[in-house]
């Protein structure tokens, strides 16, 4: 056995391990917990590349806890999509840990600190632990971890986030109960819980109406945790009012984790075959999703909180991550235009949520119509919001573009022109919200900022904001060269593989 | 109108009962834990840890609860459970040197040369793992049970604002 084949149970394994050690830790110095988080989850990085270079080289990790054989014990199992998503969700936790140092101190009172590292790190174990698992049950108890302590996180600034919080509690055990009564279902017709072997089983099965019922409840289960349009409610509120850290890690990896569920359910567990030869669930999807993108756009235009626009435009981005799925069953195109918005969302929705937590620190702002004359205020920030944003209207040179034209190639390789007008329209909505707010940061003066400008140069925000926030901006342009290149193609050819897909770039 | 405060006489019937079977309870929930020589027992054996201590808090109250079971005690035995459970899989990689996966007892040599590979790998499920998450089940516990009835003690005192 290769050591590397080791490492996704290190990674898994030993964030529990850190998350209590944390616990412990915190009782001799409160400030401790936040270096250890970040360099344990340095350290998980550099592991996840290995993982990944050794699934490009090799093939796909199985690992079986235990010693156990796969359909009786748990089996990990690592392949291209895993990989890739494991080295988005560590780095966007780094990032997120490195903003939190000077966040953390304004957002939250200093009693909670211990425990916020805590969670954050359970959190990542969760999220870690959903990424790398191959077996459904195993999956379940990840998502726990992971929305457990998601609860707690939101609420953990108390006041007006408390009502939030609780929401989402509920609508996520609802969530949870059904994602578990799905698997029960498919474990009472096939009587295997590994996602490998249901695949072997489940095609003779595909007409069982136990095995569709099941397959449904998964699907409604995981698109509340995933906050896809009509399921969406509990969602804004909580992002508005967690503090900005959390919202910024839930909105670009906690959310991305949990469509990776849907994606594990399509592709691995089901075929594309059994979505549109047996259920017709394709185009569905496809409206569900055109439906999410424009209602998300519009109402996110019709916010008055800055990071309520911005929940608003998640759930708007789930609908193209959606429109992604739904495509795929017409053409490989959809899974590119998927695959690639899974990071390019979670760069730019990462920076904005940072961008507003830091317009909040700074100048205690919360409403769009006090931007007023930030560019000069805060230019750096306001620049890296000015590039997110640009990325997800899907201006050329970002990232947003590349996932935008993969998505449209695909509506056009699939014949559904239909959703091309979605794609067109939805770019046009969202340049409308946020030009509210860019409109406001450069263009409209503010007659204190003037006097200000002098005595200050720079945001006055600490580097551990400003830094992750600036490499996430920059990030938005790399990629989206980086995804118009071939530099990405080994990967994506190698994750259609992995995935069932026909077809390669 | 403040409301009545009951104040409940110490009762020597109660009092003896819960002394009594405090230790009882406890031998009983080691036994559910590693009394049975496989697995499985951790989270029953747990619970069964933990009421005794909820029994114990409920007859003496919260405050000497909380002398005999502080908040620290408690975030220790969860991390420590945690600890022996986690750990007892890294043990089964380290012994081997990674030949073997995580948690795989039947590849625990110290212990398999003597007992068995099967015998390993009973004899650390029940006394390592399960043990381990009985004493995070049970401090888990324990630390809820203080969450609830802690907090209605401070409302009271401040005139039940909540």
């Amino acid at each position: 056995m290769q050591l590397v084949e080791h490492f996704p149970v290190l990674i898994v394994g030993l964030s529990m391990f850190t998350a209590y050690t944390m616990l412990l830790v915190g009782f001799l110095d409160r400030r401790l917990p936040y270096y250890i988080a970040l360099i344990m989850n340095s350290f998980f990085f550099i592991l996840s590349l290995f993982i990944l270079d050794y699934v490009l080289t090799v093939g796909p990790i199985r690992y079986w806890l235990g010693g156990w054989r796969p359909p009786w014990g748990i089996e990990y199992v690592v392949d291209a999509m895993n990989a890739y998503l494991l080295i988005i969700v560590i780095s966007i936790i780094i990032l997120g840990l490195i903003y939190s140092r000077s966040n953390v101190k304004h957002e939250i009172e200093e009693r909670k600190h211990v425990t916020f590292y805590v969670l954050v790190q359970l959190m990542a174990a969760g999220l870690y632990g959903i990424t790398v698992t191959g077996d459904l049950f195993n999956m379940f108890i990840w998502l726990e971890i992971a929305s457990l302590t998601a609860y707690a996180l939101i609420a953990v600034a108390g006041g007006r986030a408390l009502r939030p919080a609780y929401n989402y509690v509920i609508m996520g055990s609802i969530g949870a109960c059904l994602y578990i009564f799905g698997v029960c279902w498919l474990y009472a017709a096939t009587g295997t819980l590994n996602m490998a072997d249901m695949r072997l089983l489940l095609p003779l099965l595909y007409t069982d109406k136990v095995v569709q019922m099941g397959f449904a409840m998964i699907v409604v289960g995981v698109m509340i945790k995933a906050y896809i349009f009509p399921l969406h409610l509990w969602q804004p509120d909580c992002y508005t009012w967690a503090p900005s850290t959390i919202s910024s890690m839930m909105a670009s990896v906690h959310v991305k984790v949990m469509f990776y569920i849907l994606i594990r359910l399509f592709f691995s567990v089901f075929t594309l075959n059994f979505i549109w030869q047996y259920i017709r669930f394709d185009i569905l999807l496809c409206w569900l999703a055109a439906i999410a993108i424009l209602a998300g756009s519009i109402w996110a235009i019709k916010q008055s909180n800055l990071k309520r626009m911005l929940a608003y435009s998640s759930i708007s981005q789930m609908g193209y991550l959606l429109l992604g799925l739904g495509l795929s069953a017409f053409s490989y195109w959809g899974v590119v235009g998927l695959v690639a918005h899974i990071l390019n969302h979670a760069v730019g929705k990462g920076c904005l949520f940072m961008s507003a937590g830091a317009f909040y620190q700074k100048e205690g702002l919360r409403q769009i119509k006090d931007c007023e004359g930030l560019g000069k205020r805060m230019p750096f920030s306001s620049a890296a919001f000015t590039i997110a944003a640009a990325s997800l209207i899907g201006i050329p040179p970002t990232a947003g573009f590349a996932s935008k034209l993969f998505l449209i190639l695909a509506s056009l390789d699939a014949a559904q022109y239909q959703f091309v007008v979605v794609l067109l329209l939805s770019g046009l909505l969202n340049l409308i919200y946020f030009w509210r707010v860019i409109d406001k940061i450069y263009f409209v003066k503010h007659e204190e900022a003037t006097k200000r400008e002098v005595e200050r140069r720079g945001d006055g925000l600490p580097f551990s904001m400003l830094g992750p926030m600036l490499f996430l901006a920059s990030l938005c342009i790399v990629l989206g060269f980086v995804w118009l290149s071939d530099l990405s193609t080994p990967l994506m050819n190698q994750i259609l593989a992995n995935l069932g897909v026909g077809g390669s770039l | 109108m403040t409301p009545e405060r009951r104040v409940y006489k110490r009762d020597v019937i109660i009092d003896v009962t819960a002394k009594l079977m405090f230790p009882l309870t406890l031998l009983f929930g080691l036994y559910v834990m590693i009394g049975t020589g496989g697995t499985g027992g951790g989270f029953q054996g747990g619970t069964i840890l933990a009421t005794a201590f909820i029994l114990y808090i409920t007859v003496f109250g919260t405050k000497t609860g909380r002398e005999k079971m502080p908040e620290s005690t408690n975030t220790f035995f969860s991390s420590f459970g945690l600890f022996l459970y986690n750990g007892a899989g890294w043990l089964a990689v380290l012994f081997t040197f990674g030949a073997a996966q995580w948690l795989n007892m039947s590849a625990f040599w110290p212990v398999a040369d003597y007992v068995g590979t099967a015998g390993a790998r009973s004899f650390l499920v029940s006394y390592m793992v399960s043990v381990g998450i009985g004493l995070t089940v049970m401090a888990s516990f324990v630390s809820q049970y203080f969450d609830l009835a802690w907090k209605e003690e401070d409302e009271m005192e401040e005139g039940g604002e909540g």
